[in-house]
């Protein structure tokens, strides 16, 4: 004020035309900032929405696998030539051999070698096995010619779900010009349908995409899960409890209290590490298994689920313990009688956000062998096994085309997964969500 | 033989216990209608039977378990004529050992069978079933007994309900202690196989040598596997995905939360910040597939409409989808301590005539500044400990460079790729992994330490 401003001539200007003037310019940043702020909301929202959208564009396709209906002659004397229907005898059987004279049957005219092999190979190599279960499970069928629907090859299920260029030029694809011409003639007749994808539900892993399934990945997940939260959830709630409940405040519950933060923050694959040479190389707990992924991602949740904990803890008000202890209850007795019930939901929600967190964690897991390739499905928690997010990365890693699709299908399922998981956790806070 | 059986069957004794516990309890103080007599309820006596029958035979159990194998292998491998074992080392001798152990559960063995190893494999398959039996015995046994000495101690004046409590707070002390012993774990584990690898290869050529090629000779005439471990490379990879990373999510964060907490209202606010929040909960995975198989490729063609060349796995693509999974963290906790500034510094910015985004740049964000600078750190640390994007998107060449359109690798891409796969557990590639990730976690560390320090402080400033 000492100073006032002065315009050109020198005499002085009032303050309110000083404002005045800058005004409209002052509106302008206003309003640019504020679009700023819209723009980045709007950027961070259509990065989901780009996420999702590019994922289920990839992947709704492998919900569905190409079959090819052919006429398919089980005689008796190739497959079971006493007639015992013995299943031993049964599983010996080739049926290899049916579909590729049904296929013959069908495209008559081509008796080349190569070529032979090429109509051959419009069958995926697993449709044997397939019509192997199919005739062991219904063995009336041996001795007629029936109406089957084979499994197609990856590659003719690609080029029918259109994701094969036909206009590139032949050496730049994977399906021939002659595959593509039988392909559209069994069409025509009708012989080539798309069903529901059941194989990716039930089949373990495979280097054939089309015989690739995620029941091996979903067991072995479910197995890890199961005994995460065996493991974490009496540990961590135990662990708040004492901590937010009954340690004295000193200078050993500071540091663990330090601890638990920062193992937060640890980066998951240093859990790896530890659970390498911890679990598997000084205890010798088994590699690739569910019981040391467990033991790694416990160790991984315990944090989330202790921090969520002691806040749950921390809402409940002190006039319920001091209720407790007045009617005589022992300490413990206020917290598992009262203060424990009250606070469970919000113990809960956090439990459940961090089996979300393992259920979807896949660095750790690469350093304890759950990365081996493996076509069984578990059956138990000692047996190896590998999870769905560690079985997305070993299919993101595979040229093939149809594992694009498989990999995307898988994350749908796991996305699928979390969406229950934290709608539950919203649901639960939502219910027992309490103001006191 | 399933030890989850034993399991159940001591989770089955432990029911027993309890029953019989408690209706002991109940004879002692002479029926049920004098209860009165009794010090504890009647619950806390089968507690306490329940306890002893079940927590010794449990430990007991875990040990067992823990060392039977062990046991059993030195047990058959003195059996081996001594020839055998004669100028084996370590590997070869752990070679041996899973042969074994295969050939008993009927698993591929590696090697040819000689008389000597299948009997070895059968002494194994033989000790091991007895081993499982008396541990049956055992642990039986030990669930028993402790039954039997709650039982025979269960009197009307036993404080029952003392003693649960104090077994149960004993337990509860040692669940807390856990996640101090994975602290200790970590450090110890990744520490002593860092001097492992320290004494293989100086310090010195580590952090500051800039050639990394960890490939290791095995045979003196092989090309290209020298075996380098100047881990520089590596760290300026990790630095520039960082960076990249950072400015993508620091701006949008940033900005995003300011918007959400000072301008959105209410209806934007509460749909706006859930659908943000997603991009925490997305697996990494599923992210690393976005940036391989449809960020990295888009940016490959967009560099060369434009005449740049892309390598297919570049820093770039890498960069902006971890600074997209990272826009949550820097916008929640920003949005925190841009709610936790008092209404009232606003008002008097206001009062003064300042316009909101005067006020929420002269006035908000400096009051927010140390707690935002704290959420970024978090936020930092996350980016250079964050794994599956870089490994599905970063690619493994150790380059050296500034261009984010080349291939890097990082510290966390390294650490995946030394550690996959089959090696001898003491080669210096394998413990290098581990001093990669002694850099990784004391870094990380240091970051968090800092970061978790300023944002508690700041919290409290305003209470």
């Amino acid at each position: 004020m000492n100073n006032p401003a002065k315009d050109a001539a020198g005499a002085p200007r009032r303050t309110i035309d000083i404002v005045q003037s800058s005004l409209k310019r002052r509106y302008a940043r206003e309003r640019r900032f504020r679009l700023l702020g819209a723009t980045a909301v709007v950027l961070g929202m259509s990065f989901v929405a780009l996420l999702f959208a590019d994922i289920i564009l990839k992947g709704y396709t492998a919900f569905q696998q190409t079959y090819i209906q052919l006429p398919i002659e089980l005689a008796a004397e190739a497959i079971d030539p006493d007639g015992t229907r013995d299943p031993a005898v049964l599983a010996r059987a080739d049926y290899m051999k049916p579909i590729r004279e049904a296929l013959r049957e069908q495209f008559p005219e081509v008796t080349d070698r190569g070529d032979r092999r090429l109509l051959n190979s419009m069958i995926s190599v697993g449709a044997p096995d397939l019509l192997r279960e199919r005739v062991m499970a219904d063995p009336q069928l041996i001795g007629t010619t029936q109406e089957l629907w084979i499994l197609a090859d990856d590659d003719i299920d690609m080029l029918v779900k259109g994701h094969i260029d036909r206009e590139a030029a032949e050496g730049d694809r994977r399906v021939k010009d002659q595959m593509i011409g039988w392909i559209d003639r069994l069409d025509a007749e009708g012989r080539v349908a798309k069903h529901f994808n059941t194989i990716f539900f039930t089949h373990g892993t495979s280097r054939e995409p089309e015989l690739a399934g995620i029941a091996g990945a979903l067991m072995g997940s479910f197995y890890t899960l199961v005994l995460t939260l065996s493991l974490s959830f009496p540990i961590g709630v135990g662990a708040a409890l004492y901590l937010e409940e009954f340690a004295p405040k000193n200078r050993w519950t500071d540091l663990i209290e330090v601890n638990i933060n920062n193992l937060a923050a640890v980066p998951s694959i240093v859990f790896g590490l530890l659970g390498l040479a911890v679990f598997i190389a000084f205890f010798g707990v088994p590699r690739s298994t569910p019981l040391v992924a467990a033991l790694v991602l416990t160790l991984m949740t315990l944090p989330t689920i202790i921090i969520a904990s002691r806040a749950a803890l921390k809402s409940v008000p002190p006039s319920i313990r001091e209720a407790a202890l007045g009617v005589g209850a022992s300490p413990l007795q206020t917290q598992f009688h009262h203060v424990l019930p009250l606070a469970m939901p919000g113990m809960l929600t956090g439990t459940i956000i961090g089996m979300a967190q393992a259920l979807g964690e896949t660095a750790p897991l690469l350093m304890i062998g759950m990365i081996a390739f493996i076509v069984d499905i578990p059956k138990g928690f000692t047996d190896a096994a590998t999870v769905l997010p560690v079985q997305i990365f070993l299919w993101a890693d595979s040229p093939e085309r149809g594992f694009v699709e498989r990999t995307s299908a898988a994350i749908l399922v796991l996305l699928a997964f979390l969406f229950v998981m934290n709608l539950a956790a919203v649901l639960l806070r939502r219910r027992f969500e309490r103001r006191w | 033989m399933y030890s989850w059986i034993l399991m159940l069957v001591v989770l089955a004794v432990m029911a027993g216990a309890y029953q019989l516990g408690r209706r002991r309890a109940i004879a002692s103080a002479g029926g049920p209608k004098h209860i009165k007599q009794l010090h504890s309820l009647p619950t806390y006596y089968g507690l306490y039977a329940a306890l002893w029958a079940g927590i010794p035979a449990l430990l007991l159990m875990g040990l067992w378990s823990g060392f039977q194998d062990r046991i059993l292998i030195a047990l058959v491998t003195a059996k081996l004529p001594p020839a055998m074992l004669d100028g084996l080392s370590d590997g070869r001798l752990s070679l041996l050992v899973s042969d074994i152990r295969n050939l008993a559960t009927g698993n591929i063995v590696s090697a040819e069978v000689t008389p000597e190893i299948q009997a070895a494999a059968d002494q194994y398959a033989r000790l091991g079933v007895i081993a499982q039996w008396s541990m049956w015995a055992a642990v039986l046994a030990v669930a028993l007994a402790g039954m039997a000495y709650a039982w025979m101690r269960t009197r009307p004046q036993m404080r029952a309900r003392n003693r649960v409590e104090s077994i149960f707070s004993i337990i509860m002390i040692i669940f807390s202690s856990i996640a101090i012993l994975t602290t200790l774990g970590i450090v110890l584990s990744v520490l002593f196989e860092s001097l492992l690898f320290f004494q293989k290869v100086s310090p010195l050529e580590f952090f500051f040598g800039t050639n990394w090629s960890p490939q290791i000779a095995l045979r003196a005439d092989q090309v290209g596997a020298s075996g380098a471990f100047g881990a520089i490379p590596l760290f300026t990879g990790t630095l520039m995905v960082s960076v990249i990373a950072m400015l993508v999510a620091v701006p949008i964060g940033l900005l995003s939360a300011i918007y959400l907490s000072e301008y959105a209202n209410r209806h934007v606010r509460s749909t706006a910040k859930p659908i943000l929040e997603v991009l925490a909960g997305i697996p990494t995975v599923v992210y690393g597939f976005f940036a391989a198989l449809t960020v990295a490729p888009f940016i490959r063609s967009l560099g060369a409409s434009m005449g740049l060349d892309v390598a297919s796995e570049s820093a770039l693509a890498a960069g902006l989808v971890m600074g997209v999974m990272i826009i949550p963290f820097v916008s929640s906790l920003s949005d925190d301590v841009i709610n936790a500034v008092p209404q009232s510094l606003r008002d008097g910015s206001y009062a003064l005539g300042a316009t909101q985004s005067e006020t929420i740049r002269r006035v908000v964000i400096p009051a927010a500044l140390p707690g935002i600078v704290g959420g970024i750190l978090l936020a930092v640390s996350r980016a250079i400990g964050e794994t599956m994007i870089v490994v599905m998107a970063a690619g493994l060449a150790a380059n050296l460079t500034a261009n984010p359109l080349d291939s890097v690798t990082t510290v966390t891409v390294q650490i995946v790729t030394l550690l996959t796969g089959d090696q001898e557990f003491d080669s210096a590639k394998t413990l290098a992994a581990f001093a990669l990730g002694l850099t990784l976690f004391l870094v990380t560390l240091t970051l968090n330490v800092i970061a978790l320090s300023i944002v508690r402080k700041y919290r409290e400033q305003y209470e």
